[in-house]
């Protein structure tokens, strides 16, 4: 059934190939629960059977099943080589090599921590402060930083042709574009300096003034302290920081680096997606591909379909009657109930399939490449499977 | 358990993508279509509640759209100016305008003290009994523990103020079982599946929130039965296939292709299913919505969600 079904329909054509080929960084994004991660890890894997050369993908959540096939159960922010045995296994032999990474947040802070604190002091403070650890932990937009900052480090130490990110899920798309400059402009605000004065001069007095009468009664004059004691302990780092931090986004806007916005059809994560491939082009980063995964077969749509599945459903009496000296074992009636289901199921499918051919076509920012990936029958957990849909994204010539 | 909506705050959370709002909104209009006066808050103001009850704008302050049936969108700030009034009859509201920039700058630093703003705004409402029931459109699965734990985070990190005195009456309404709950609404798929089991578990231990309910949507239908089975394998085969083509004067086989296709959906997400059902304590209830071919979004679908989840709940 999967060779009958083939592939979902291109409007452009286009595939990823020549994307993957060309660039050292392709950044997946995109709305959750669309199969971002798997997609990035498919090209990855695809870009190390096809293209060669050394591929690297790092990768924020996996599922378990695919983290075990990409060895990376229980693996930090080391990255691992995917054995070329797995690819055996899964009937390809790899020109080049996979690697992969998950990232861990709280290593990655401590990391840039350890790289930018002044003296050993300082970093101990920090890694021993209780907002530090809240932050790093737990702050939920530290992610969409580090991910990025993770990715400039193992960029510049050149070990990698290719290097294939998964985005972490965020509560708007945009957060993680934003993030290093946020961080960057977090750290030179006025607004973080004016709250630390009082507490590095002991000359001034603190209850004198509104806004910390106010904020004292309300958190407590330890709290502040905490918090005080942090940004000024973090100040230090300020110069490596906001310098990184704009590094970071360079790289982002470099030709050198490319963003597949990965969706699916349904209208939600469909608008979202929309959203952030046109963001994308406000902001002059590379709009490499939009993949749109999990689209239903063609032959859903299929005009004489209807016609055969209204007649399969409104006349089943009949062609049950009809059928049943060639179908073994079943009776009529059986036959009857199994033809009104599926020309039932038919029509049911036929719309969702039809609202999503229609979503597809009222796309309006459509970059180079438009690749639909056709739904898998099943979840894709293993090498294979990422080569199988590794093989859509591509195109059918080679596949 | 107590009912699910028998409870006074419900926080409705789910991996994005899932249908989380869908269900938050359709509980709400199947709460407030039985006489009880409910008030359902966005917490990510991204709009979809007033989209998808076709209200227009929802903003802080709640407005009754239809029957019994109030809305609002949190603002945090907004919030914190509420607080302030209640709290500190602080009467001069231009001095709050630095102050809330101030604050909004904490909070990004200081991680509980936007979602203590969020959920104390909620518990207020228990409190203070403006509303039978209050569903909370919460954060998706990443961020629901960050802001149902808050208070006990605030707790630990400040030792005296105001806020310290005030999480202890938060606690006492987030913790009771019989007026607080959250239900995690799934769809039968594996990355969700994971993240809800995952949840449940962060719930329970990291939380004093009960797991009130997981709510499966967009299950498939069960196209047949074993013995049918058989049948449409018949079916399936070449000479029969191409008779049944004969007989409706066209090619049957996108038809057989669908319901093969629909079949191994279907079984695919049993899979998942059984898999959720194992990783979740066998006291929460769980409920079963179905896919909705015909419509997605909008006040009918909600509708439709609110009339099965009415089923569901046998009532």
């Amino acid at each position: 059934m999967a060779t009958r079904r083939g592939r979902a329909p291109d409007h452009r054509g286009a595939s990823l190939d020549g994307l993957l080929a060309s660039k050292e960084i392709v950044v997946a994004c995109g709305p959750g629960g669309v199969g971002k991660t798997t997609t990035a890890a498919a090209a990855a894997a695809m870009a190390a059977a096809r293209i060669g050369g050394k591929v690297l993908v790092l990768t924020v959540d996996p599922a378990r099943r695919l983290a075990n096939a990409l060895g990376l159960e229980g693996i930090g922010n080391t990255e691992r080589r995917v054995p070329d045995a797995a690819f055996v296994d899964a009937g390809v032999k790899p020109i080049g090599e996979l690697w992969a990474a998950m990232l861990d947040t709280k290593e990655s802070w401590d990391a840039l921590v350890r790289l930018h604190a002044p003296d050993e002091r300082t970093r101990d403070e920090i890694l021993s402060n209780p907002l530090y650890r809240n932050i790093s932990g737990r702050f939920v937009q530290s992610h969409d930083y580090i991910a990025m900052e993770r990715l400039f480090e193992i960029h510049a130490e050149g070990t990698y042709d290719l290097i294939v990110v998964d985005t972490p899920p965020t509560r708007n798309a945009l957060d993680f574009l934003d993030a290093p400059e946020r961080m960057a402009e977090f750290f030179s605000s006025r607004l973080l300096r004016w709250l630390i004065v009082p507490y590095r001069s002991k000359l001034v007095n603190l209850a004198s003034r509104p806004f910390y009468q106010v904020a004292d009664r309300i958190l407590g004059t330890q709290f502040l302290e905490d918090i005080a004691q942090f940004f000024i302990l973090f100040q230090s780092m300020y110069g490596g920081f906001v310098e990184r931090a704009r590094a970071v986004h360079r790289l982002m806007a470099d030709r050198r680096t490319s963003f597949i916005v990965v969706s699916t059809l349904e209208a939600v994560p469909l608008r979202e997606a929309e959203f952030f491939a046109q963001a994308l082009v406000d902001r002059r980063l590379h709009l490499g591909a939009i993949v749109l995964n999990k689209v239903l077969p063609d032959y859903l749509r299929d005009p004489t379909g209807l016609v055969v599945a209204q007649s399969v459903r409104d006349r089943a009496d009949e062609l049950a009657a009809a059928l049943a000296p060639e179908v073994g074992g079943g009776d009529v009636d059986q036959i009857r109930r199994v033809l009104t289901e599926i020309g039932q199921s038919y029509l049911d499918y036929r719309i969702v399939a039809q609202r999503e051919d229609e979503q597809r076509s009222e796309l309006a920012t459509v970059p180079e490449s438009l690749v639909s990936v056709p739904y898998f029958e099943t979840d894709v957990y293993d090498l294979a499977g990422l080569l199988r849909l590794g093989a859509q994204l591509w195109g059918p010539e080679i596949a | 358990m107590v009912g699910l909506l028998d409870r006074r705050l419900l926080f409705v959370t789910g991996k994005g993508g899932v249908g989380k709002t869908t269900v938050a909104a359709a509980l709400a209009l199947h709460a407030a279509e039985h006489g009880r006066r409910t008030l359902l808050c966005e917490v990510d103001a991204k709009g979809d509640v007033a989209a998808y009850l076709e209200t227009g704008p929802t903003s802080f302050a709640a407005r009754e759209v239809q029957p019994s049936l109030w809305v609002m969108s949190m603002d945090t700030e907004a919030s914190l100016r509420e607080y302030l009034r209640l709290n500190l009859r602080i009467p001069v509201v231009g001095r709050i305008g630095p102050l809330a920039k101030a604050f909004d700058f904490v909070a990004t630093a200081a991680p509980g003290v936007r979602e203590i703003l969020t959920v104390g705004k909620f518990c207020y409402e228990v409190r203070e009994r403006h509303y039978d029931l209050v569903v909370v459109d919460a954060p998706a699965t990443g961020h629901i523990v960050g802001q149902l734990s808050a208070p006990q985070a605030i707790n630990e990190l400040v030792k005296v103020g105001l806020i310290r005195s005030q999480t202890d009456w938060m606690l006492d309404i987030l913790s009771d079982p019989a007026t607080t709950g959250v239900a995690i609404v799934t769809t039968p798929e594996e990355m969700p599946v994971n993240e809800t089991i995952e949840l449940a578990g962060r719930v329970a231990a990291e939380t004093t929130v009960q797991l009130a309910s997981v709510i499966v949507n967009r299950v498939l239908p069960e196209l047949f039965g074993r013995s049918e089975e058989e049948v449409f394998t018949e079916l399936c085969r070449p000479e029969v296939s191409a008779e049944l083509g004969r007989l409706v004067q066209g090619d049957a086989s996108p038809v057989l292709d669908a319901a093969r296709l629909a079949v191994t959906l279907r079984r695919t997400r049993a899979a998942h299913l059984e898999r959720l059902r194992a990783g979740i304590d066998p006291a929460v209830p769980m409920l079963y919505l179905p896919f909705l071919f015909t419509r997605l979004h909008g006040l009918r679908t909600i509708r439709q969600v609110a009339r099965s989840l009415g089923e569901e709940l046998g009532s």
